[in-house]
């Protein structure tokens, strides 16, 4: 296999509605990547595009519609597929095209245009449920989260005010970035005060519906070290599926983003990921899952995440910065497009391009995570500089 | 290094109201007719009998609700049914104040994973809970399936209507 390298990305503001279409959404954040490393499409040799169900858009081959957005037009071109998970599945197909061998360079481009499905996105995801035995009782998809959020909490004996400080925290580093839909300074108290929407999950433990798209441009190592002099190298990819039975999983502990993770760090090298692993961009759609994940990405111990957050070690000032970039929670979440966009953020992170948002600690590694279908896929890239 | 110009243009509200954005609107027609499968047609056969059936693996010895002809684990066809009990133990619930649409409801509605007694540890199924206050239910409460009365039931979920404490 041939080393890969991230050697340039972008990204669109992540808005509640945007008037842009998917395709002119994904034709920004695709220009602003190519733009970053000064290539032109000519020099891409295949492309990848994220995105998550085709229901949002209520448009059928949704990859096909998007394709010339991504700057696809008579060329190699596939479209990624897992849920929350798509944004960095993608890159990870990315990297598989240009590891081994087929092809030289590789653009990858995420987007995410929730506003148009009416009265509300959570529509087109009603029938993610079982069609027979779980649909006629009426769910709706904060249940799923609601009630793994509520097994973790039991399980491992988390207040809920522990967890209502991730919030806090990603909302104050969104502040910094200038894509930010929600950054803003909330406190403890505002979390716990907030709406109940289906208990533990309350409105400011959600990341908000968002429109947007993000893109990286991949390269071989010899190709990479020409275009800059600054390659930021996907050292490990990794990836896992659960069952779909999720009524009989292990809800309060993610074993298919440990497994993802796994795979990940051993591509890497990586045998002690608290000490190597310097920044993460766990997946964070809702404040728990930042935990969860953390815990799953073999970061910390089970349950201790929320003790991390509380000594400070996850901010952008400590020992383990954990979403700088003020995450889903605070800079939007358009599926796929969000995914990626964590991992534009260790990209920037890496190479100290990151502005207001550059961790006070100097980072070589970093680890990007998504996760989504029923709640079972874990996909994860280890990056380094 | 160069400005950078994020592209994004953010509609509001008012842009829809006054009339500034033009828009089309549509809805996907599309109906369908599932057949159930051989697992959880036997499933719901079951549960009009007012029975919890599951399916063992002779491999693993996991007796699985929702039942599957085969095991996920193992990879192989699984080899009986299980009769097990209407009773089990709550391993997570919520307590649900919207609609899908976030529209509010007066009274929640709480949805639990229950896992029955008589499959193997961990095996739950999506249910609701009912018949208490929902500051009363804990996690490992014990639970009864409410059934719908015999005639009524049609082969369905719902002809358990919801679980309530034993």
């Amino acid at each position: 296999m041939r080393r890969v390298a991230i050697v340039g990305a972008g990204m669109t503001k992540f808005i509640r509605r945007a008037q842009e279409t998917g395709k002119e959404l994904s034709f920004e954040a695709a220009n602003m990547a190519l733009n970053s490393c000064e290539l032109t499409i000519k020099d891409i040799d295949c492309i990848v595009m994220g995105t998550a169900p085709d229901a949002f858009d209520g448009v059928h081959m949704k990859g096909e519609y998007l394709a010339d957005g991504a700057g696809a037009w008579r060329k190699p071109y596939m479209r990624s597929f897992v849920g929350g998970g798509t944004g960095v599945f993608a890159v990870i197909q990315g990297w598989y095209h240009v590891a081994s061998g087929l092809f030289d360079t590789c653009l990858v481009v995420c987007e995410e245009k929730m506003s148009s499905c009416q009265p509300h996105p959570q529509g087109a995801f009603l029938t993610i449920f079982d069609n027979i035995i779980e649909r006629p009782l009426g769910p709706n998809l904060l249940w799923i989260f609601a009630l793994e959020m509520n097994r973790y909490m039991s399980v491992y004996k988390i207040p809920k005010e522990e967890i209502a400080l991730v919030a806090v925290k990603n909302k104050r580093n969104a502040k910094d970035h200038p894509c930010a839909l929600l950054g803003e300074d909330i406190t403890v108290e505002d979390v716990l005060k907030s709406e109940v929407l289906a208990w533990p999950v309350q409105r400011l433990d959600v990341s908000p519906i968002s429109d947007g798209a993000a893109a990286v441009v991949l390269a071989s190592e010899d190709r990479a070290r020409r275009i800059t002099d600054k390659p930021v190298w996907i050292d490990g990819v990794g990836w896992c599926l659960d069952t779909t039975y999720w009524t009989n999983r292990d809800l309060a502990y993610p074993r298919y983003v440990e497994a993802a993770a796994i795979m990940a760090y051993k591509m890497a090298g990586i045998t002690d990921p608290r000490r190597e692993i310097h920044i993460a961009e766990p997946y964070d759609p809702f404040d728990y899952k930042e935990l969860h994940h953390m815990e799953g990405l073999l970061l910390c111990d089970k349950g201790e995440a929320p003790k991390l957050t509380a000594k400070g070690v996850t901010s952008r000032d400590g020992e383990l910065p954990v979403c700088p970039s003020g995450g889903l929670l605070g800079v939007g979440n358009p599926i796929a497009a969000a995914g990626l966009m964590k991992v534009c953020e260790i990209f920037w992170q890496l190479r100290e391009e990151a502005g207001a948002r550059q961790v006070t600690r100097k980072v070589r590694t970093g680890v990007a995570q998504a996760w989504g279908d029923l709640m079972q896929v874990g996909t994860v890239v280890v990056l380094r500089r | 290094m160069k400005m950078i110009k994020y592209g994004g243009i953010a509609l509001k509200e008012r842009d829809f109201k006054e009339g500034r954005v033009i828009v089309f609107r549509d809805a996907p027609k599309a109906k369908y007719l599932w057949d159930c499968g051989v697992a959880i047609s036997r499933f719901l056969k079951g549960l009009k009998e007012g029975k919890i059936i599951g399916r063992r693996c002779f491999r693993c010895s996991r007796v699985m609700v929702p039942p599957r002809m085969f095991c996920e684990v193992c990879f192989r066809g699984t080899d009986e049914w299980v009769e097990l009990s209407d009773t089990g133990r709550v391993n997570t619930y919520s307590i649900c104040y919207v609609t899908w649409d976030m529209i509010r409801i007066k009274e929640p509605q709480i949805p639990a994973v229950i896992e029955i007694d008589g499959a193997s540890r961990g095996m739950g199924i999506l249910h609701l809970i009912s018949g208490v206050k929902p500051e009363e239910v804990h996690i490992g409460m014990k639970v009864r399936a409410h059934w719908k009365r015999e005639e009524e039931r049609t082969g369905s979920i719902r002809d358990i209507l919801y679980f309530e404490p034993i």
